[in-house]
């Protein structure tokens, strides 16, 4: 089954446990300038949001890159930047209509989430489940089911 | 490892920047953030010194586990000595900045002298800079970090900043980052308002790397972190109500002072509760608080996120206070609500965002003003005088003392001298409820006698965060002890005090102690920095932080006479509640704790002590 990351704005506190694991994955360091997704916070509204890479089925950043740098994990639909190929062009970052491609200046190289190859350390480290790593077929599936309940569960009796 | 292992000394006086190593035998000896900056200070700071001349120093500290996955692990703490107490100041902060700065390679910032003009340091990563303030002197903190944001062209620049009340010499003015996080108390604001450095702002993209022992160190954090979220207060009570579960269990107890500590119990209490931050308003059927808020690296979330009815008093035609900002803990709760007997939960968090936007700690703000309405009452303070008709319970004057302390307005300028000076000024310093010069917390010790104790000792004056016998005596953490009793209390609050120590030094929340025991911390520090972090070998540095902080005390000045509490809570029984009748039983305690400590009857440190400590 493809699975994808699933984003509950609600459920976010803002804590950046996943900012740090994600660059602990691909840095071995903890290092929130390093992540490839970050937590947005509306002051104004108290809302925190995660926000990463969607994995975009026709995506835009491997189609734009010039030097095939950016291939598609069959496995788990991941779109992935081989470093190796990577001249640093930072076509994609243009091309992706998110932002969710950066180029890194230390290395010369753009990085985007690559789903950890299946086992997403955000997910992993998120204490709220404001991020979880679902059926992408079913991402909308706690939502409906939220929505039965208020619904649809009446007692009937009543 | 885990110390970034550089510090950067700042000069303002001859506007100088350097890099120094971090000295690791003292880290070895004091692990970082209150023990290690404390250790730098009394080293290089003569105790005597005026706390408000260029001679005192600023220190902002990370710990060891500061922008690590360690839970709560973004804190910082600013140290110097208090332009509230005179003695030594150690105020600690979540938000994210302590992690920022340690993720650009600092383990801390000391900051020397006084800068000719308005000045604010700008950190990015190695590159340090002392940039010309003149624009942002006079702006809130609100203000100011938004300008330094939009002046550098970078959204992710974090900035620890004063207000107004730093500027103006409020003598408890705090030190704010991320706009509603604070080094709160004491005065640590006022220090760094006298050296005429507004803010620091900081980039760090370096990380922080160099854990000794990666594997462990991973499963010592992920075992941390179930602790947290399957215990009941930390997984649950903390992220619902923030530490505002405690308003209405302190009253029931008969510990919350009120109306200045005339009373014990607060009629209004559940008006204030963190239960009816979550009640529906009448008037927009909105609740007050918008949600909860974690700081870096924290998982459990208390921070509370709250907005103000807009049609409420305090905020009619003032659309800069409607938007969501940060709401009321615990402790302002009580200070600026049963303190002076105000149960307006909308006015209270009208204060609370004055105190974040001009940085003052609300406590003693919230004590000075209880102090104010009893000298009001006794009618020795006049509406003349005051400005303001200033009864306990009204509202109207809590929220006109608010706007005009940081201002230096009208008789916000007496307001601004803390109730020491304040009641002392009107010839009543029995009315200051404080210890060394530190107005009390959020618990009466009448009904909680080791907090007696606790606050007598205190090494910054009345704190709650320095021996924090409330979990023991009233929530059963890590044992239940009884509140209204004074057995075994010494023993108590020397654990709690040295325990607390090793918590404030490693970079980690103290609220983690909720859940957390030293045992908990321990493998974190040991896999993160040092093997050599034993159980035994941490209770040591514990002590080690304790007495030094004391010995400078001390030496500044201090003596056993200064561990005492107002007569009030000594000669006054509680009127109502399960201590009824009870005064603080500190004599029955203090002798016992100073035996247990190693001091002389004089509060001194023995020669044996400092030899077993390495003092």
């Amino acid at each position: 089954m493809q699975k994808s990351l699933h984003i509950d704005p609600d459920k976010c506190t803002g804590c950046l446990q996943c900012e740090m694991a994600c660059s602990y994955e691909n840095y071995g360091l903890f290092n929130t300038s390093k992540s490839r997704i970050k937590v947005f916070d509306f002051h104004e509204t108290g809302r925190k949001v995660p926000y990463t890479c969607t994995q975009c089925d026709e995506a835009w950043c491997l189609h734009a890159c010039p030097v095939e740098a950016i291939k598609l994990d069959a496995a788990t639909g991941a779109k992935i930047v081989l470093d190796n190929v990577c001249v640093g062009c930072k076509v994609c970052t243009i091309a992706c209509p998110f932002g969710t491609v950066n180029y890194v200046a230390d290395t010369g190289k753009v990085q985007k989430c690559d789903l950890c190859g299946g086992e997403p350390a955000c997910a992993e480290a998120c204490p709220t489940g404001a991020i979880t790593y679902v059926d992408a077929s079913w991402t909308g599936l706690s939502r409906m089911q939220q929505w039965a309940d208020k619904l649809g569960n009446q007692n009937a009796a009543a | 490892m885990t110390w970034a292992g550089k510090i950067l000394r700042v000069n303002l006086t001859q506007g100088t920047i350097k890099s120094e190593p971090l000295n690791m035998q003292w880290a070895r000896e004091y692990i970082g953030q209150r023990g290690l900056a404390t250790k730098y200070f009394v080293e290089e700071v003569d105790a005597k010194v005026d706390p408000l001349s260029p001679e005192n120093k600023i220190i902002y500290a990370t710990g060891p586990l500061t922008g690590t996955m360690a839970s709560t692990g973004g804190r910082y703490s600013v140290i110097t000595k208090g332009a509230l107490t005179g003695a030594i100041a150690c105020s600690n902060s979540g938000g994210y900045f302590g992690a920022e700065l340690k993720m650009a390679g600092w383990d801390m910032i000391i900051v020397e002298g006084k800068s000719p003009k308005p000045v604010y340091l700008y950190i990015e990563n190695d590159k340090a800079e002392l940039r010309d303030a003149s624009a942002l002197w006079g702006k809130t903190v609100w203000e100011t970090e938004p300008w330094i944001k939009n002046h550098h062209q970078d959204p992710l620049i974090r900035v620890s900043s004063i207000g107004r009340a730093g500027e103006n010499g409020v003598m408890y003015a705090a030190v704010v980052n991320d706009l509603h996080r604070a080094a709160g108390r004491s005065g640590v604001g006022t220090v760094m308002g006298s050296k005429n450095l507004k803010a620091i702002a900081v980039r760090g993209t370096k990380g922080v790397g160099n854990v000794r022992d990666p594997k462990a160190f991973m499963a010592a954090v992920n075992a941390g972190k179930k602790v947290l979220h399957d215990n009941a207060v930390t997984g649950q009570g903390l992220p619902k109500y923030g530490t505002q579960v405690l308003m209405n269990v302190i009253n029931e107890i008969g510990a919350l002072p009120t109306r200045n500590h005339r009373d014990v119990q607060f009629e209004g209490a559940k008006d204030i509760s963190g239960e009816a931050m979550h009640e529906p308003r009448k008037t927009d059927g909105k609740p007050n608080l918008v949600t909860n808020q974690a700081c870096f690296g924290c998982t459990i979330a208390c921070g509370r996120i709250s907005k103000i009815d807009e049609t409420h008093f305090s905020v009619e035609n003032k659309p800069q206070y409607w938007g969501a900002s940060g709401g009321l803990e615990y402790e302002a709760a009580w200070a600026l609500g049963s303190a002076n007997g105000v149960n307006d939960l909308e006015a209270l968090t009208y204060a609370n965002f004055i105190c974040n936007e001009d940085g003052m700690d609300p406590i003693t703000f919230g004590a000075t003003v209880g102090a104010v309405m009893e000298l009001y009452d006794m009618g020795l303070l006049t509406k003349e005088q005051l400005g303001v008709e200033a009864p306990f319970g009204s509202a109207k004057a809590l929220t006109y003392f608010a706007e005009i302390t940081a201002r230096g307005e009208g008789f916000g300028k007496e307001l601004a001298l803390g109730s020491k000076r304040l009641t002392a000024k009107y010839g009543h310093p029995e009315l200051s409820m404080s210890v060394k010069g530190q107005e009390f917390p959020a618990y009466d010790s009448r009904g909680i006698q080791g907090m007696g104790l606790a606050y007598a000792t205190s090494n910054r004056g009345a704190c709650h965060l320095r021996g924090y016998t409330v979990a023991s005596e009233v929530l059963g953490i890590p044992v239940k002890t009884d509140p209204l009793v004074t057995e075994g209390k010494p023993e108590l609050v020397k654990a709690f005090q040295d325990a607390t120590a090793v918590f404030d030094s490693a970079g980690i929340c103290l609220f983690t102690s909720f859940a957390w025991t030293l045992a908990d911390v321990q493998p974190q520090l040991a896999a993160a920095c040092l093997e050599e972090f034993t159980m035994d070998n941490l209770n040591t540095i514990g002590e080690r932080i304790w007495n030094m902080e004391r010995d400078y005390n001390n030496r500044a000045g201090f003596t056993a006479k200064d561990d005492t509490l107002p007569p009030r809570l000594l000669q006054e029984p509680a009127k109502t509640g399960p201590a009824k009748g009870l005064t603080n039983k500190l004599p029955e305690m203090l002798p016992r704790y100073y035996e247990l400590r190693g001091w002389t009857p004089e509060g001194t440190l023995k020669p044996e002590t400092r030899a077993r400590l390495g003092l």
